[in-house]
C-alpha cells in the first residue's frame, strides 16, 4: 500500500489572485515580511500496489487529470505503508 | 464500543443529564411517564430535539394559531415541507422560508449554504420544480471586521450553493443594525412550482410498505451540542464533538432532478426531507400524519463515518438525504431510478401498524417510542407576556428631527447601508439562471415568468424590524402590507405569505409579549389584504449576552402577476410622464432612517397603518396597472419620498424628475408615512388614471438626469445630478467593506 | 436542423439552452445524456453552462472523461459546429478541444450581470449575422471566466483571428487580452463564457445573443444546399 500526497500549484507565471488576498491580509496583520503567497490544493491517495511503477501511475494521474498542466504545477511525496 | 460509553438510564435520571440536552425536569418526568420506564440515551436525544422550540414549536403554536391560513386559493396550509396556492390553469405555487440563524453566527458560508439547501429540499419533497431563491439577512452595523466576515460569507454562501443548483437567487433584503451584532439571521425562501395533480404529502402510509434512505451519506453532522462530557470520557467526546453541517450543491443537484423524476412514479407513497433532528424527524412526523409506526434497522443507513451509535445517527443533520416510503415489492424500481443519477437509495425499513417509531441496532432494540408522543402530541407552552417598559416610555415620545440641508441630508441616507444598492450582494447570485427572471433583483420585487403561459409571480421578503421593536402590532402590519406593496407596484395580485418569525427568548414575557403582538398586527393584515399564511418557521432564542435582537418577523410574499404585460418596475420610463404621489405624508419620524443617522438609534413611535386605507389604495393601484395607465411604480419605504424618487430616478436610464413638495418639507422629504407610492404614467392617461384613483400630481420625469425638488416658491431645495446620488448609492456598501474598521 | 443540448450531471443551463433553440430559434432540440456514445443524428452540438460534477478539482475537470466526449471529439473532427457556454467552454479547454485554462475571477467573487461583447471577427459559422466590430449585450454569470494561455498560443489566436468575442466596457474577470470567448483553428468549436442563450428574448434585458445561433443555422442551411 502507498500513501501519496499530491500537491498542485498554480504555475509560477500565473497569477494566483487567492494567493494576492491572502498576502494583502497578511500584511494587514502586520506581517510585512511575507514576500509572497501561493495557494494550492493538497490531496491524499491511498494507492494499492500492483505490477505497475507507482511513481509512473501518480505522474499519469497527475497529467490526465489531477493537475491542468495549462496553468498548475504538481509535485508529490510517495510513502510506502503496511496494512495492519 | 462507544454504546457502552453513553450513560445509563438511571444515571442520565440522576444527574439529570437530560437537561444538558434541553429538557425540563417535568418534560423528563412526561418521558418516563410516556414510555412506562426511563428512556436510554437514544430515546432521551430523540425527545429532547423533537421537543426542542424548533421542532415542536412548543411555544409558539399557541400564538401561531392565530394566523389566518384558510383562503380559495389555499392548496396546503402550514405543516407540511411547504405551503402550496393555486394559481390556476392546472398549476400551484409552493413556498416556504426558513431560518439559519445559528449556523451561520458559527460557520458564515457553510451555514447559509445549508440554509439553502434545507429550504430548496422543503420545496422539491412537495414534488414542485424549485423556480426562485430569496432571501433576508440581518447583521450588525458594516464597521466591525467580524461583522464584515459574516456578510461576506453568508453571501458567498449563497451564491455558492443557489448557483451551483441552478435556482436563481431573484430577490431579497439585508438590513444593517447593531441589534444583530452577535446574532446575525439568515433566512432563506425558496419558490417552487407544481401541477395539481404532482402534489406530494410527507406521510407514510400503508402498513407493509418499504422505507428507504436516499442522498449523501449519514455523518456526525450537527449533532446538538449537549452530548455529556463527563470528564472520564475525553477522548470519546472530543471525537463526538458537533461538527459543522457542510453542504454539497452538487449532491442536491443530483437529488433534486431523481426526486422529481420518482414523484411521477407512482410506487412513491410519502417523501419527507431530513431536515433538523434528521432521521428522527423525518420518520417521527411521517408516521404520525398518517397514524402509523415505522421500524428501522439502523445498521442499515449509508454511514460515512465508523462507529457511529444509533443516538449519532438519529440526531445528525447531515445534508442532502431524503426519506421515501415506497410500496412493498416496488423498491428495485427505485433503486434503479436513483441509480440513474450516481445516488443510492437503500430500504431501511418498514411501515408498521403499532403507532411506535423502533429501532434495530446490531440486532437489538435500541428505542421503542410512540410517535404520536414525538410529533402531534410534544408539550405545548403558554408563557406569561407582559407589556415592556421601554414600549410604554416611547408611546410618550413625539419625535421632531430637525434638518438643516436637504440635499445633504438625501445624499447620506442613499449611503446608508439598509438603503444603498445592494448590487454587490447580488451580482454573486446567479439570478437569471433558467431564463425566467423578468424583473431582477433591485425593483420592489422580483417577476418571474411562467414559460407555457401568460402569467408571472412576483415575491419578495421584507421586515422593518424597527417598527416592530417600537411597537411589535403595527409593525407586524406594516412588514404584511410592504410586502404587499411590494408586489402590487411589481403588477401582482398577492396571493399569500410564509414567514421566520425571529424573536429573543420567549421565557422572557416581555419578548414573547413581542410576538404575540407581532403576530396580531400580521394576522390583521393578512385578513385586510387577503394573504393568507401557508407556511413558515420560527426562530426564537436570537440573543447574545441576554440582549435579544429586534423582533423580526420576516415575511415572504408571492403574488400573481395574471398578464406579462402588467409587469411593472419602479424606473421611471421617459420624460414628460406625470408623477403622481398616492397618500398624505405626516410627520411620522419614529424609527425612521432619517432619526437613525440623526439620532444614532431609533426610538419614539411606529409610522401608524389604517389597513382599510392600504388595502384600497393597493386595489385601486393594482386596477391602474391591468388597465395599461401605470408606466412605474414604486412604494415610499425607508427614507421616505425623497429617497424613494432618487430610486426612481437612479434605476432609470439618462432620466430625471422635477417636482414640487409643500406644507411641511421635512416631512413630505423623509418622513415614513405608511400605505404611500410614487406613480408615474404617460399624459395621455392621465383623465382616466385621476378618475380611477385618488393621486397627487407633484412634477414629471426630465430628460436632464437631475432630481430637482422645489418648494411651492420655485425654488430648489434639493437640486442633485443623478449620476452624483447612484455613485453614491452604488458605492455605499463596496466602500464599508473596504475600509479598515 | 437538428441540435443536441449534452447533459452532465450538475448541468444547470441545459433548460434554457433547449429553450433558446426550441422557443426562440424555432429548430428542433435534444438533451443528450452524458453517458450517449453517438451524436451522429445531430448537427450541431451545444455543451451548457452549469457546474458539471460540482466543479470539485477544477470546472470541467471531471466532465471532461464522460463516455459522450469521445463522440464530440469525432463531431469536432467531423467539422460540426460546437458551442460550448460557461462551463461547458471550461470542459472544451479541459478536454484540450480549444487552447488555453480557466482560472478564478481576478475578484475571486462569482459575477452575474449582463456585459457588453465586442465582436472581434464575424467570418465564423457562430457570428456571419454579427456587423463586424458589433457591441453586443449578453449576461455573464461566473466564478471562474479569467481565461489564460501562454504567450505563443495567444499569437496563434491573434493571428488565426480565433479570439471571436472580447469584452468591451469593463473585463469582468481579468481574462487575458479581455478575451471572452475562442474558437479552435478549424473554426468549428467555439467557446465562450457569456451566455448568449440567456439572450435571446427582450422581456429579459437583450435579444442579442440570438443572432450567434441564427448564424449556425444559416451556416448549415448553406452548406446543405451546396452538399446535396
Amino acid at each position: 500500500m502507498y500513501k501519496v500526497k499530491v500537491y498542485v500549484t498554480l504555475r509560477e507565471n500565473v497569477l494566483d489572485p487567492q494567493g494576492t488576498a491572502v498576502k494583502g491580509a497578511l500584511h494587514s496583520l502586520s506581517y510585512h515580511e511575507v514576500q509572497d503567497v501561493r495557494i494550492g490544493k493538497f490531496m491524499e491517495l491511498v494507492i494499492e500496489k500492483n505490477d505497475r511503477d507507482v511513481e509512473e501511475l501518480v505522474r499519469e494521474m497527475c497529467e490526465k487529470l489531477l493537475a491542468n498542466t495549462v496553468i498548475e504545477d504538481y509535485r508529490y511525496d510517495i510513502e510506502e505503508v503496511v496494512v495492519q | 464500543m462507544s454504546l457502552l460509553l453513553e450513560p445509563s438510564p438511571t444515571t442520565i435520571k440522576e444527574e439529570k443529564l437530560y437537561r444538558e440536552m434541553g429538557l425540563t425536569d417535568e418534560e423528563f418526568a412526561m418521558v418516563e411517564r410516556i414510555l412506562g420506564r426511563l428512556p436510554n440515551y437514544t430515546e432521551t436525544g430523540i425527545f429532547s430535539v423533537m421537543w426542542s422550540e424548533h421542532c415542536s414549536y412548543k411555544n409558539s403554536k399557541p400564538v401561531l394559531k392565530k394566523f389566518p391560513t384558510d383562503g380559495k386559493q389555499v392548496l396546503q396550509g402550514p405543516g407540511e415541507g411547504a405551503g402550496i396556492v393555486d394559481i390556476g390553469d392546472g398549476l400551484a405555487v409552493a413556498f416556504k422560508i426558513e431560518s439559519h440563524n445559528h449556523p451561520s453566527a458559527i460557520e458564515p458560508y457553510q451555514g447559509a449554504a445549508t440554509g439553502v439547501g434545507g429550504i430548496i429540499r422543503d420545496v422539491f419533497s412537495m414534488g414542485a420544480r424549485p423556480i426562485a431563491l430569496l432571501n433576508s439577512l440581518r447583521f450588525g452595523e458594516l464597521t466591525s471586521p467580524r461583522v464584515k466576515y459574516l456578510f461576506e460569507h453568508v453571501v458567498a454562501g449563497i451564491a455558492g450553493y443557489g448557483n451551483c443548483v441552478g435556482i436563481p437567487t431573484v430577490g431579497g433584503e439585508v438590513q444593517f443594525d447593531a441589534a444583530y451584532e452577535g446574532n446575525p439571521l439568515v433566512n432563506a425562501m425558496c419558490v417552487g412550482l407544481i401541477r395539481h395533480e404532482d402534489i406530494q404529502r410527507g406521510v407514510a402510509s400503508g402498513v407493509g410498505n418499504t422505507v428507504m434512505y436516499v442522498g449523501a451519506k449519514t455523518g456526525r453532522d450537527g449533532i446538538h451540542g449537549a452530548t455529556f462530557a463527563s470528564e472520564e470520557l475525553t477522548e470519546a467526546s472530543e471525537a463526538k464533538r458537533p461538527a459543522v453541517q457542510v453542504g454539497d450543491p452538487f449532491m442536491e443537484k443530483l437529488l433534486l432532478e431523481a426526486c422529481l423524476e420518482v414523484v411521477q412514479s407512482d410506487a412513491l407513497v410519502g417523501i419527507q426531507d431530513m431536515g433538523a433532528a434528521g432521521l428522527t424527524s423525518s420518520s417521527a412526523e411521517m408516521a404520525s400524519k398518517a397514524g402509523v409506526g415505522i421500524e428501522m434497522n439502523l445498521d442499515l443507513v449509508p454511514q460515512r463515518e465508523a462507529g457511529m451509535t444509533p443516538y449519532e445517527m438519529m440526531l445528525s443533520e447531515s445534508q442532502e438525504r431524503m426519506l421515501l416510503v415506497v410500496k412493498k415489492g416496488r423498491e428495485q424500481e427505485i433503486i434503479d431510478l436513483f441509480a440513474k443519477y450516481g445516488l443510492e437509495a437503500k430500504a431501511i425499513g418498514q411501515v408498521t401498524d403499532d403507532k411506535m417509531l423502533r429501532l434495530y441496532f446490531h440486532g437489538e432494540v435500541v428505542a421503542e417510542i410512540p410517535v404520536d408522543a414525538l410529533a402531534k402530541d410534544a408539550p405545548v407552552y403558554h408563557k406569561p407576556s407582559a407589556e415592556p417598559a421601554y414600549y410604554r416610555e416611547f408611546q410618550q415620545i413625539d419625535y421632531v428631527p430637525h434638518v438643516e440641508n436637504y440635499e445633504e441630508t438625501l445624499l447620506a441616507l442613499l449611503a446608508q447601508p439598509t438603503i444603498a444598492s445592494k448590487e454587490w450582494v447580488y451580482d454573486q447570485y446567479d439570478y437569471m439562471v433558467r431564463t425566467n427572471t423578468v424583473v431582477a433583483p433591485g425593483s420592489d420585487a422580483a417577476v418571474v415568468r411562467i414559460r407555457g403561459t401568460k402569467k408571472a409571480l412576483a415575491m419578495t421578503t421584507d421586515c422593518n424590524s424597527r417598527y416592530v421593536y417600537l411597537d411589535p402590532e403595527t409593525g407586524g402590519k406594516i412588514t404584511v402590507a410592504e410586502a404587499a406593496r411590494n408586489v402590487v407596484c411589481s403588477g401582482a395580485k398577492p396571493l399569500a405569505i410564509t414567514d421566520c418569525l425571529n424573536f429573543g427568548s420567549p421565557e422572557k414575557p416581555e419578548i414573547f409579549w413581542q410576538l404575540e403582538k407581532a403576530v396580531d398586527g400580521m394576522s390583521a393584515a393578512c385578513r385586510a389584504l387577503s394573504a393568507p399564511v401557508i407556511s413558515g418557521n420560527v426562530s426564537l432564542y436570537n440573543e447574545t449576552n441576554g440582549e435579544a435582537i429586534y423582533p423580526t418577523p420576516i415575511v415572504g410574499m408571492v403574488g400573481l402577476v395574471e398578464d406579462l404585460d402588467h409587469i411593472t418596475t419602479q424606473a421611471f420610463k421617459q420624460a414628460g410622464d406625470i408623477i403622481y404621489v398616492i397618500g398624505e405624508a405626516k410627520p411620522e419620524f419614529g424609527g425612521s432612517e432619517l432619526q437613525k443617522w440623526l439620532e444614532g438609534r431609533i426610538f419614539g413611535k411606529a409610522p401608524s397603518i389604517d389597513l382599510e386605507v392600504e388595502a384600497e389604495r393597493q386595489e385601486a393601484l393594482l386596477a391602474a396597472i391591468q388597465a395599461g395607465l401605470v408606466a412605474s411604480a414604486h412604494d415610499v419605504a425607508e427614507g421616505g419620498l425623497s429617497v424613494a424618487l432618487a430610486e426612481c430616478v437612479i434605476a432609470a436610464a439618462g432620466l430625471g424628475a422635477k417636482v414640487t413638495v409643500s406644507g411641511d418639507i421635512v416631512a413630505e422629504l423623509f418622513s415614513e408615512t405608511q400605505s404611500r407610492f410614487i406613480v408615474s404614467i404617460k399624459k395621455e392617461h392621465q383623465a382616466v388614471f385621476e378618475q380611477l384613483i385618488e393621486a397627487k400630481p407633484i412634477g414629471e420625469v426630465t430628460a436632464d438626469g437631475t432630481l430637482r425638488i422645489e418648494n411651492e416658491h420655485g425654488e430648489a431645495i434639493v437640486n442633485l445630478s443623478v449620476e452624483q446620488m447612484r455613485s453614491v448609492w452604488k458605492g455605499a456598501i463596496p466602500c464599508l467593506l473596504k475600509s479598515k474598521a | 436542423m437538428k441540435f443536441a443540448v449534452i447533459v452532465f450531471p450538475g448541468s444547470n443551463c441545459d433548460v434554457d439552452m433547449y429553450h433558446a433553440i426550441k422557443d426562440e430559434l424555432g429548430e428542433e432540440v435534444e438533451y443528450v445524456w452524458h453517458t450517449a456514445d453517438t451524436l451522429d443524428e445531430f448537427d450541431a452540438i451545444l455543451l451548457p453552462g452549469g457546474f458539471s460534477y460540482g466543479d470539485y478539482l477544477r470546472s470541467g475537470a471531471i466532465a471532461r472523461f464522460s463516455n459522450v466526449m469521445k463522440a464530440i471529439q469525432k463531431a469536432a473532427e467531423e467539422g460540426k459546429p460546437i458551442l460550448g457556454v460557461c462551463n461547458g467552454f471550461q470542459i472544451l479547454l479541459e478536454a484540450a478541444l480549444l487552447p488555453g485554462a480557466m482560472r478564478r475571477n481576478n475578484s475571486l467573487k462569482f459575477i452575474c450581470r449582463p456585459v457588453t461583447l465586442r465582436v472581434e471577427n464575424n467570418e465564423t459559422m457562430f457570428t456571419s449575422l454579427y456587423e463586424p466590430g458589433e457591441v453586443i449585450t449578453i449576461p455573464i454569470a461566473h466564478g471562474e471566466g479569467n481565461y489564460y494561455c501562454d504567450e505563443e498560443t495567444l499569437t496563434k489566436l491573434i493571428e488565426n483571428r480565433q479570439i471571436i468575442f472580447r469584452y468591451h466596457d469593463e473585463n469582468p474577470n481579468g481574462s487575458l487580452e479581455n478575451i471572452a470567448g475562442i474558437m479552435n483553428e478549424n473554426g468549428n468549436v467555439l467557446g465562450m463564457m457569456p451566455h448568449p442563450e440567456r439572450a435571446v428574448d427582450a422581456l429579459l434585458g437583450s435579444a442579442d445573443g440570438l443572432k450567434l445561433f441564427q448564424s449556425i443555422v444559416k451556416y448549415w442551411r448553406v452548406k446543405h444546399v451546396v452538399t446535396s
